[in-house]
């Protein structure tokens, strides 16, 4: 069990003069995440590193697992804090601490290295010394550890600074990327998938706050249908932060379509009308750009004649992260993520009601463009109405 | 307006019988085995609902255990019946178009290397006789078959099967899926060869988590909740107080004008009947005379429609009913009855299930009707191409 997690985020220490507000932002999303976890404990930075406390009887493990949801982190390291700083007494820590985490029974013949470091300059021994003498301790007491500087299996860091001598060795990865809040915002087209809560990850992981559409099509689509969609946005506003869901009635601008265009056109044109409303309600959430779980060539829809006919109606720059994803990588992502489970649920949603035999998969703008026209006396109302009755479902608050 | 035609899914609670469940957990909350006057107080209800019941089918309130509901019973009657007779032999007879409270209790037994004979059913439903003959071979120990069909009505000749079944092994127990048919139907256990009988009582206007198993007196079957022994022994846990006496007055109430009810829910099922096939394009499951079905369950399939969507659009106008059988809708799978009397692809996609109470009145099945009558011409023209 450990003292302290010792925090590492690779990416932002690259920032330059705007390095704290990625940091402080961080701090932010990692006391966030904490909240939620039995007992208490104080996110600190000190001398340019990030640690947890954790204070009196808590969840160690919880604490693990949420700060594996906040973005920015890279690895988490469990740290063991000895405070009585008298050599000897570090030393017997240290081997103490070795013979735990790598005891003979299942790291027989490995090799290690200390790897000291002095920030507080005033102990008596300096660096080299250290790990000199803490080898030589490990390896009196570890016959079956052997040293090497060069390419070890287990590196021992030995930090002392005034607070404490601080000794880690194992990087519990964290999820990586910028935290949230530091990158704007984007409005996710949420469908009840498997590829659109994986895209609204993939953006949030590179510090974007989210925001999501969801089109409902009563009476063919269900109340558990939109259930399941709130389940997924809730799901991914673990890592995300609150994420405010309108969810958009788009029964009659789908008949509308059924009703007037060519049938294998109906994906398409009723694709476009979905990012026509969400790019309306981007702005409405101030939203930078639209995100979509598209990946050329997995359906009719997503080819790249088609992508060109939807991203033709966009004024938004459409983030779409999954563009070069095979569907076992993203369902490998939406597996890690937690929302695979869900998205396999049996609903119906809007997209395969009324989906064409034969639908086109190598449109033209022109003839869609055409197509689309049939519905200019009706579409102008059905479009107000759908944007005036949509109802916003907040998540993750 | 709501018009609740999902009565096989459940029911609507009698009054008095959730007022005596709300008084059973205020004031008569004791425990019936603790040994003071609140504990003796409480097992006074569990007898008087054995009583109840036991006076319904004419049987000895001994020989009813209350269980959780139908599911419970149905698995006890199953894994007690196996578990009791395993050196009496290995097979398990069950038709195919068992409710999953049995399907899969009996699957999980074939997996454990019981011999399980499912016995195909007709263009109605109705069990082959044949089969069940061919199938009753000296190792049988358990026969089970439903007695109303959850999803088409359909209502099995079971005194006729427990007949055939005491005759020919005389040895083996014939268990009876009733929690369709408790409370539609006269059932008399005894002369009817019943061994042992499932009943849920929230499908009669009871409270929910509680049913009971019937079981002779003269079977022995094994326990499958092993704990403070109440019941004799047989079912452990501490009693249901409110449960159980709320069933007991559930049963009792559903057959007082039993006659009566029944015969207005077969006239609401003809007047439904007619009104769909007026609509075109409509297939009915089940017995081909309506009387020969259960008096509350209709079965009809709206070709192009799909169920779903029909449901939902019912939902809106606060009609109520149910896309192949409520319990099932959690996985997708086409509906196992369906596909055992030879419905086709069209028509179980388009299945839905009406289902009556004694509760359920004319007006409400007229405004079903032309509800139907405006929607189903204008889901019809929205079709998958």
């Amino acid at each position: 069990m450990y003292q302290a997690l010792l925090i590492k985020y690779a990416e932002i220490g690259i920032k330059g003069k705007n390095r704290h507000l990625f940091e402080d932002r961080l701090m932010h999303q990692m006391a966030v995440a904490l909240r939620k976890v039995d007992g208490s404990f104080e996110t600190v930075k000190e001398m340019g590193r990030i640690f947890v406390m954790p204070h009196g009887e808590c969840d160690k493990e919880g604490a693990i697992e949420a700060l594996q949801t906040v973005f920015g982190i890279t690895g988490i390291c469990p740290v063991l804090i000895v405070t009585d700083m008298a050599f000897d007494h570090v030393a017997e820590e240290l081997v103490g601490y070795v013979k735990q985490n790598y005891p003979a029974s299942s790291c027989a013949s490995q090799t290690f290295k200390i790897n000291a470091r002095r920030p507080w300059k005033a102990y008596p021994k300096d660096s080299m010394e250290l790990n000199a003498d803490l080898g030589e301790a490990v390896l009196n007491a570890c016959p079956y550890l052997t040293v090497d500087v060069h390419h070890p299996d287990i590196l021992i860091t030995v930090e002392v600074r005034q607070s404490g001598v601080y000794i880690y060795s194992k990087v519990i990865p964290g999820p990586g990327g910028l935290p949230v809040g530091t990158s704007g915002r984007a409005e996710l087209l949420l469908s009840g998938g498997i590829d659109s809560p994986v895209a609204g990850y993939m953006i949030a992981k590179r510090g974007v706050e989210i925001d999501a559409v969801y089109f409902h099509a009563p009476p063919y689509t269900s109340e558990r249908a939109k259930q399941k969609v709130v389940d997924l946005a809730k799901q991914i506003s673990i890592y995300t932060g609150p994420i405010h869901l309108h969810v958009i009635n788009f029964t009659d601008i789908q008949l509308a379509i059924y009703e007037k265009c060519p049938h294998e056109e109906l994906t398409i044109i009723m694709r476009r009308y979905m990012m026509r409303l969400a790019e309306i309600f981007a702005k409405k959430d101030g939203a930078l750009g639209l995100i979509t779980g598209e990946s050329i060539g997995q359906v009719a829809s997503q080819t790249t004649q088609s992508l060109l006919c939807t991203n033709a109606v966009c004024t938004l720059p459409v983030f779409r992260p999954l563009i070069g994803f095979d569907k076992q990588e993203i369902i490998n992502i939406s597996e890690k993520i937690g929302t695979y489970e869900t998205s396999i649920l049996p609903f119906e949603d809007c997209c395969t009601i009324f989906v064409a035999k034969h639908p086109v998969t190598h449109p033209l703008l022109k003839v869609i463009e055409k197509s689309e026209h049939s519905l200019d006396d009706v579409i102008g109302p059905l479009m107000e109405q759908a944007i005036e009755t949509a109802e916003t479902i907040t998540v993750g608050n | 307006m709501e018009i609740y035609l999902d009565n096989s899914a459940t029911t609507r609670c009698y009054k008095e019988v959730a007022d005596l469940v709300y008084k059973l957990m205020l004031e008569d909350y004791g425990n019936p085995s603790s040994m003071h006057q609140k504990g003796v107080d409480a097992e006074k209800y569990l007898r008087k609902a054995q009583e109840q019941i036991a006076g319904v089918m004419r049987v000895k309130p001994k020989e009813i255990y209350f269980t959780s509901g139908g599911t419970e019973s149905n698995n006890w009657a199953l894994f007690g019946t196996a578990s009791a007779k395993k050196r009496a032999g290995k097979r398990i007879i069950t038709t195919a178009i068992e409710h999953s409270a049995i399907a899969e209790p009996a699957g999980r037994l074939e997996a454990m290397g019981y011999d399980v004979v499912r016995l195909p059913v007709d263009g109605e439903g109705y069990v082959s006789m044949d089969a069940l003959a061919e199938s009753l071979t000296p190792d049988t120990i358990l026969v089970t078959v439903m007695m109303v069909n959850n999803e088409i009505g359909t209502v099995e000749p079971v005194a006729e099967i427990g007949k055939m079944v005491h005759e020919k092994c005389p040895k083996a127990y014939f268990h009876v899926d009733a929690i369709q048919s408790f409370g539609k139907f006269r059932i008399y256990p005894k002369r009817m060869n019943i061994d042992m009988l499932s009943v849920s009582s929230h499908k009669i206007h009871g409270p929910k988590g509680s049913g009971f198993l019937y079981l002779d007196e003269r079977c022995r079957i094994d326990p499958i909740i092993y704990g403070g022994g109440q019941q004799n022994g047989m079912r452990s846990g501490t009693d249901n107080v409110p449960g159980a006496a709320g069933t007991g007055l559930a049963s009792e109430m559903i057959y007082r004008n039993l006659d009566e009810n029944v015969e207005r829910m077969y006239r609401l099922k003809a007047h439904l009947a007619d009104g769909l096939k007026q609509l075109g394009q409509v297939t009915v499951h089940g017995p081909a005379d309506v009387r020969k079905g259960a008096p509350n369950i209709l079965n009809a399939s709206f070709i192009g429609v799909r169920s779903e969507v029909l449901l939902h659009t019912l939902e809106d106008r606060g009609i109520y009913v149910s896309a192949g059988s409520a319990c099932s809708s959690h996985h997708r799978a086409p509906s196992a009855t369906l596909t055992a009397v030879h419905a086709t692809a069209a028509e179980i996609e388009s299945s839905v299930r009406f289902s009556f109470s004694e509760l359920t009145t004319e007006e409400e099945v007229d405004t079903a009707l032309a509800v139907l009558n405006e929607v189903i011409p204008k889901l019809r023209k929205f079709v998958r191409s």
